[in-house]
This record gives structure tokens, sequence and C-alpha cells, in this order.
């Protein structure tokens, strides 16, 4: 399943987006660890699979966590390269700003 | 005296069939969708459609949950003590008192769709209470792929409620007087559900018509889910779920900006758009309660009556 996590507002468009057919074969789950925000959780969603999810208390809020290391990593939404997206080996994690 | 009408007020829904007899199921299962605007639930007897309530949400959630379950229950004389198996669902699903497992609103308006407009339904927008949902999924009703937009009332069911209130016209009109007009006006450029109150006033102030205002308002909510289905991109079959799904002001102007018809229910169909969450999760109830009991047959253990527990999935 592909998730988008986010919203959108006055400011622009805000969400993760994360193919969760890639989470069923991880163990490792380093998206949880790699993001200082804590924006990523794991969770067993409606079809009984342990996948990643953005944190409810995250999604909301995403323009802000991830301003830090957007700020640190580069200036275009393609040219990124931040520690979750860097730290799912799977590629399921995308950012669409 | 001042008018104490209430315009939003929508029509409360319950639905009780003549047809099938509960006392003969074997299995009774029931799916509760507490919304943050309105309640729903939906019993099946042994998978057939049973009875259903769509009632207002309250300020608690399991009293919610119970109002709306008792809306469909009681007529038929049945109790939770007759019920096998409860999924919870929507905005309050943990807070469902009897709910044996919680599901997220996503996979239950998902499947309630399938089943609503068949296997052939690729897309579903789901306009709620307070958020709004593209939902791709594939011929069993599972869910592939979905975007939400849960931080804005503006195209939501609350922000056309108090359009409702702010142009005193009762909720279940405005779709219809939305098209009661010479020439379509231009989509309002703010849907914020704040400043509905003063935008819709300047406008009737510049010389507008009642019925323009609600024109500019139904474009404006059609133009904002509109950008969010283009998103996703749209496949056909395309069904419409929710209470605005209601609202042809709405649902008209959506279908002419991405350029498909949605799928209808027919003209002498029982079903409302706006149970489908409370539908699907009857009919994950339905479902889980059989694997629960081919499990016990088998000597797995999982008897149906015991809690699954929270299953946090993605529609949070």
């Amino acid at each position: 399943m592909i998730a988008n996590y986010g919203y959108e507002d006055g400011s622009g468009f805000y969400y993760i987006t994360i193919d969760t057919d890639a989470c069923v074969n991880c163990s490792g789950y380093a998206c949880t660890k790699a993001c200082p925000g804590g924006v990523f959780a794991i969770e067993m969603d409606d079809y009984d699979d342990f996948v990643a999810v953005v944190a409810e208390a995250a999604r909301k809020r995403l323009r802000e966590l991830c301003s830090v290391c957007k700020a640190q990593n580069g200036s275009g939404a393609s040219e990124h390269k931040l520690p979750c997206t860097e730290a799912c080996l799977g590629g399921a994690l995308r950012h669409s700003w | 005296m001042a008018d104490t009408q209430h315009y939003w007020r929508w029509s409360e829904k319950t639905y009780q069939s003549a047809d099938v007899d509960w006392r003969r199921a074997s299995a009774i299962t029931v799916g509760i969708d507490v919304g943050s605007v309105s309640s729903q639930a939906v019993i099946l007897a042994d998978g057939k459609l049973l009875a259903f309530n769509s009632t207002r949400t309250g300020s608690s959630s399991p009293d919610s949950a119970l109002r709306a379950f008792r809306g469909a229950a009681e007529p038929l004389g049945l109790t939770l003590d007759d019920i096998s198996y409860a999924v919870g669902t929507g905005y309050g699903r943990v807070n469902v008192p009897f709910a044996d497992r919680t599901i997220t609103e996503i996979a239950c308006h998902a499947r309630g769709a399938n089943y609503m407009g068949g296997p052939s339904i690729r897309t579903i927008l789901d306009m709620g209470g307070q958020d709004c949902k593209v939902i791709r999924i594939d011929e069993r009703g599972k869910v592939l792929n979905f975007i939400m937009n849960d931080k804005c009332a503006a195209g939501t069911g609350r922000g056309m409620e108090v359009i409702a209130d702010v142009l005193s016209v009762p909720i279940e009109d405005i779709g219809r007087r939305s098209f009661e007009i010479d020439e379509e006006p231009a989509a309002v450029s703010n849907v914020c559900t704040v400043f509905a109150k003063s935008e819709a006033t300047s406008l009737l102030r510049a010389g507008w018509s009642v019925n323009k205002v609600l024109a500019a308002y139904c474009a404006a909510m059609a133009q904002r889910v509109a950008g969010l289905i283009e998103r996703m991109q749209v496949e056909r079959e395309f069904f419409i779920t929710g209470g605005i799904g209601k609202n042809v002001g709405v649902t008209r102007r959506i279908e002419r900006l991405i350029g498909v018809e949605a799928v209808k229910l027919s003209a002498d169909s029982v079903l409302d758009p706006q149970i489908a969450g409370a539908l699907g999760a009857s009919l994950f109830a339905h479902s889980l309660y059989r694997k629960a009991q081919k499990e016990a047959a088998a000597g797995n253990g999982g008897g149906a009556a015991e809690p699954a527990g929270e299953v946090a999935g993605a529609a949070g």
C-alpha cells in the first residue's frame, strides 16, 4: 500500500509517502531510529502487517519536524539526502517537498 | 424572537430489513463508525445487511457509539448481548466500548465502497465531517494507495454545515439550490470555515443572491477536493462516500473538474454513502468472526469473543 501522510495548507503541500509493501520484509526499521524528530513509528496495519507509519502526533507538523534535516541536507525536494530516506534500504520513503 | 432553526441539521437515518430474520442467524456482526460529525452503526446477520443507523456524534464518543448502535438495533429487539463481533472505526474508534477490534476508516471505507459500488470501483473519495480522503483500491476492496487532508475543515462536512447556518439554507437543499442560478460564478477564493461568515456576508452585500453564494462555495469545495484527487490520479470507476457525497452541488462540480462521473447508488437502494465506513467495519467484523471460529475449530485458540486489540493503522 502507498500511504500518504501529511497535509496541505496555505504555505504548501507537505506529505511523506510510504510504500508499506517494502516494510513487510524489513526487520531493522531503521527509519524510526534515523529520524531525530520521531516522525516514524511501526504499527500493525489493517491487514495485519507491521509497517512504518508517520506517527499520529507528527502528521500535522511535518514541515516543522522535518525542517532541521532539510536545512542541513540540500535545498530541493529531489536533492535532499535525509536521514530517513537514506536509512530506508527498501526505498520506501519519499517527501513531497 | 430569535430564529432557533438549525439549518446545518441533516436528517438522521435508520433502516431495518424486513427480509432478514436475525434470530435465525448464526452470526450477528456490527460495524461502528464514530466520526467527528456523525456516527453510524451497521449490523449484519450472517453477512447480510440487517440494519443501520446514522446519527450525529455528541461530545462523548462511547455514548455516540452506543446511540448509533441502539438506533439500529432496538427496533429489532437486538441488544449488545446478541452481537458476535464488533469492529470500531473512524476518528473515535478507540472509544467504542464494545468493539472487539479497531480498524482504520481508510480500510473500512474501501471495503464499504467495494460492497456498495461493486468490484469495479478503483478510486474512492470520502468527504467526511472534518477531513477528506482519496483512496485507491483493488477489486477486493483492499487499499492500494491513499491520501488525506485533515488539517483544515474547508471542503468538509463541517464547512458545509457552517455555510448552511450562515446563509440560513437547510443543508439538504444546498446542492439543488446551488444550481438554481443564471450563470456559474467563479469559486470563492477562500473556503476557510472560520472566515466563511464574513466572506458570505460580503458577497451578499455585493448583491449576490444566496444561491449564487452557495454555488461559489460548492465550486470552491469541489476545486479543493479535485486537487487532492488529481494528485492521486483518478482511475475508473469512481465512488464518493461520506455525507458530502449526498450534496450534488459539490459532487457534480467535482465530476466536471476531474472529467469522471461517479458511480451512483441505484434509486431503489436502501444504502447511503454516509454509512460506507460502518458498512466496511461490519464486513470486516463478519470476516474476522468467521476466521476466529475457523481457528477455534482447528484448535488454534483465538475465540471470536477475544478482543484482538487496537490495530493502529494508516488513517490515524
